[in-house]
């Protein structure tokens, strides 16, 4: 544990050196400041957030993984010819990457609300914030599994950007297609249970939960009533989420101890 | 005014109460009902005054069979004058002209699944009053049939209903005219206000919420006014049905949720002005069914599911100078064009400019988005709100409309909120 969170620490401290999530912060703050100014009244402005962080942070959390692994190679190269755990290793390496990512979106985001004492809508953006994490926590994991299984910079950075775009974008414009196809089919609990195995649909529904909630209850069929009805709603979402967190990180390590340096 | 005699005191009281005056030579009194004495029954107090006499009764509780006010006269109570249906039977019966109600408590009226129990029922007469009552657990709770003039003011009406069909409406009009309803309290019941065959009425000021179906609820009802009332929390909302010319202005139609709840749902509602009302937190602000030249001006419409929900059978409506925040779709519709015309909203939505700087947005905007006639086509796929994919393809649809329909514009947006 110790040996982990020293690497932790060096490696938080070789990440900031990229000036790569200062960049992500700010454009966070920025985002965020501008819409509290300009975009209306602070429910408008969350709702533009939430699109925003639904497409930036997976994307920026898979990428910023996969090419940070191939960066970091050599350097955990160096390390396991030192008497080093690979357990350790890639927590160390892992909580790094994760701790920054999310320092990046919960203080872009939070601080504007913060200083505006929550600007009437803390709740729900303390909930966007939450979700922003959880998302980089799955797609970090996503990206350093991945690098880990593809040695080829370029092809894992591809993948990287397909896996995304499959995520973001693909996944749903299938589910739109096959629901338009099928249309007049019970399709209210497939469709709910697609929705929720993938995790940035996951995020987006609980935030709908939050922001929508008028409309959602225009729903027919009592599991979605019963799905969206807030507190129970929000948790099942948020152990669901944490799952899918868990998920990859756990892939990567696994593929962390077996692989051949 | 202790010198006074009784009955002069009694036409004093019925003048300032604007009743009308018993005739000249006719003595009028005042008969007092009190648990113990004497008299200890509204029925035999009823039987014993004449017409245009005062009846009070004094604090206690009254469990006698339903009661016929057969003749013109104020029945007022003093105190916590409670009249008690010992959830068996109805309560008054008003069959004169020029009967007064007021003050008094009722409570359990009897649920009956053949006949409309009341806790008071107005049965073809004129100009009754019933004011500052207050019903409990009523299955109905005044209910006005066949009659002309009446005024009901300030009463609470506070049902416990559960299911539709065991529960009644709290102010049930039928084939009633020239009626005021004011600042009346419904809720916990069937519907809050019911009309059916009502004309020439005015309904101000008051609240219905919490009922297990609609907050008001009228068909074959022309010419009827509403205006500053509240309804919230209902379950279905408001629905209004086959009437011309409503005038519907000042009122707030909040928090109505439910796969059929609208705040307002107007069906095959002729040639009637909806003006400077708000519409809040619901699942469709405002539904219109055949709403045929319908004017809504000056309203606000704010965090709804869908603002306005357009049916095809709606022709010539106008909206006009209206306020639309926050809700996630502003109109939704079943595809198709309509004549229905859009003129000097304000859509929060709306990203134009104004280079003459005239207050008014230079490029139109289209108030239906392409994801809101997928969600009308096939409901599920609500679940696909706000993603990434959706926000594309309606981004892709404002840039290059080709399916949503066209005549559903509004040429000159407002840039700042109307007032």
């Amino acid at each position: 544990m110790r040996v982990a969170a020293k690497i932790a620490a060096f490696q938080l401290l070789d990440v900031l050196r990229s000036r790569w999530l200062f960049g992500y912060a700010i454009f966070f703050l920025l985002a965020t400041e501008l819409l509290l100014r300009f975009g209306g009244d602070p429910t408008r402005a969350l709702v533009s957030l939430t699109s925003i962080v639904l497409f930036t942070v997976p994307l920026a959390a898979i990428v910023f993984a996969t090419i940070y692994v191939h960066r970091a190679r050599e350097f955990v190269e160096l390390l396991l010819a030192q008497p080093v755990g690979r357990d350790a290793m890639f927590a160390g390496t892992y909580a790094a990457m994760a701790v920054l990512l999310s320092a990046g979106i919960v203080l872009g985001i939070g601080m504007p609300f913060a200083l505006r004492g929550g600007a009437g809508v803390g709740g729900d953006a303390v909930l966007l914030v939450g979700a922003g994490v959880a998302l980089t926590l799955v797609f970090a994991g996503t990206g350093v599994a991945l690098a880990l299984r593809t040695d080829d910079r370029l092809r894992a950075f591809g993948i990287a950007l397909g896996v995304w775009a499959c995520a973001a974008l693909a996944y749903d414009a299938v589910l739109l297609v096959a629901a338009t196809a099928l249309a007049g089919a019970p399709l209210e609990r497939p469709l709910l249970v697609a929705t929720l195995a993938n995790p940035i649909d996951l995020a987006r529904v609980v935030m709908l939960m939050h922001l929508d909630i008028s409309a959602l209850m225009g729903y027919t069929g009592a599991s979605f009533t019963r799905l969206f009805s807030a507190t129970a709603g929000t948790a099942i979402a948020a152990v669901s989420l944490a799952a899918w967190a868990a998920g990859p990180a756990l892939l990567g390590a696994r593929l962390f101890r077996r692989k051949d340096f | 005014m202790r010198a006074l005699p009784v009955v002069t005191r009694a036409v004093l009281f019925a003048m300032c109460a604007g009743a009308p005056q018993p005739a000249l030579g006719q003595a009028s009194h005042t008969l007092v009902v009190a648990p113990g004495t004497a008299l200890a029954t509204l029925g035999e107090a009823v039987a014993r005054a004449s017409a245009g006499d005062r009846i009070v009764v004094r604090a206690g509780t009254y469990r006698e069979p339903l009661v016929t006010i057969d003749k013109p006269l104020i029945i007022e109570g003093v105190g916590d004058a409670i009249l008690d249906g010992e959830s068996a039977h109805a309560i008054l019966t008003v069959a004169a002209d020029d009967v007064t109600i007021r003050h008094l408590h009722f409570r359990d009226v009897g649920v009956s699944y053949t006949s409309d129990l009341a806790a008071v029922r107005v049965l073809a007469v004129r100009n009754c009053r019933i004011e500052d009552n207050r019903i409990e657990r009523a299955f109905f709770g005044i209910y006005l049939a066949k009659s002309v003039g009446c005024r009901v003011i300030h009463n609470d009406i506070r049902g416990a209903a559960r299911d539709e069909t065991s529960s009644g409406n709290g102010i049930h009009l039928w084939a009633a005219r020239d009626a005021l309803i004011a600042d009346n309290h419904v809720s916990g019941q069937r519907d809050g206000i019911y009309f059916e065959f009502v004309t020439h009425t005015i309904v101000r000021g008051n609240t219905s919420e919490h009922n297990l179906r609609y907050g008001l609820h009228f068909m074959y009802s022309d010419d009827c006014q509403y205006l500053g009332n509240t309804f919230r929390y209902n379950h279905a909302g408001v629905a209004v049905m086959y009437t011309h010319r409503v005038l519907m202005a000042g009122n707030r139609f909040v928090s109505n949720w439910g796969d059929a709840a609208y705040g307002l749902l107007l069906k095959e509602i002729d040639d009637s002005r909806v003006e400077d009302n708000e519409f809040a937190h619901n699942t469709v602000g405002l539904s219109a069914d055949g709403a045929n030249r319908l004017v809504a001006s000056h309203n606000t419409f704010r965090s709804n599911g869908w603002a306005v929900r357009l049916l095809s059978s709606t022709d010539d409506a106008r909206f006009e100078r209206n306020n639309f925040f926050d809700n996630t779709f502003d109109v939704g519709m079943r595809g198709g064009e309509t004549t229905t015309r859009f003129a000097g909203n304000y859509w929060d939505d709306y990203r134009g400019y104004d280079l003459d700087r005239n207050g008014v947005g230079d490029a139109p905007f289209h108030p239906v988005r392409l994801f809101s006639l997928i969600v009308a086509q096939n409901p599920p796929t609500l679940v696909l709100l706000r993603s990434s994919f959706v926000m594309l393809l309606d981004g892709v649809e404002r840039a290059v409309p080709s399916l949503t329909p066209s005549s559903v514009v509004d040429d000159t947006p407002a840039l700042t909120p109307i007032r």
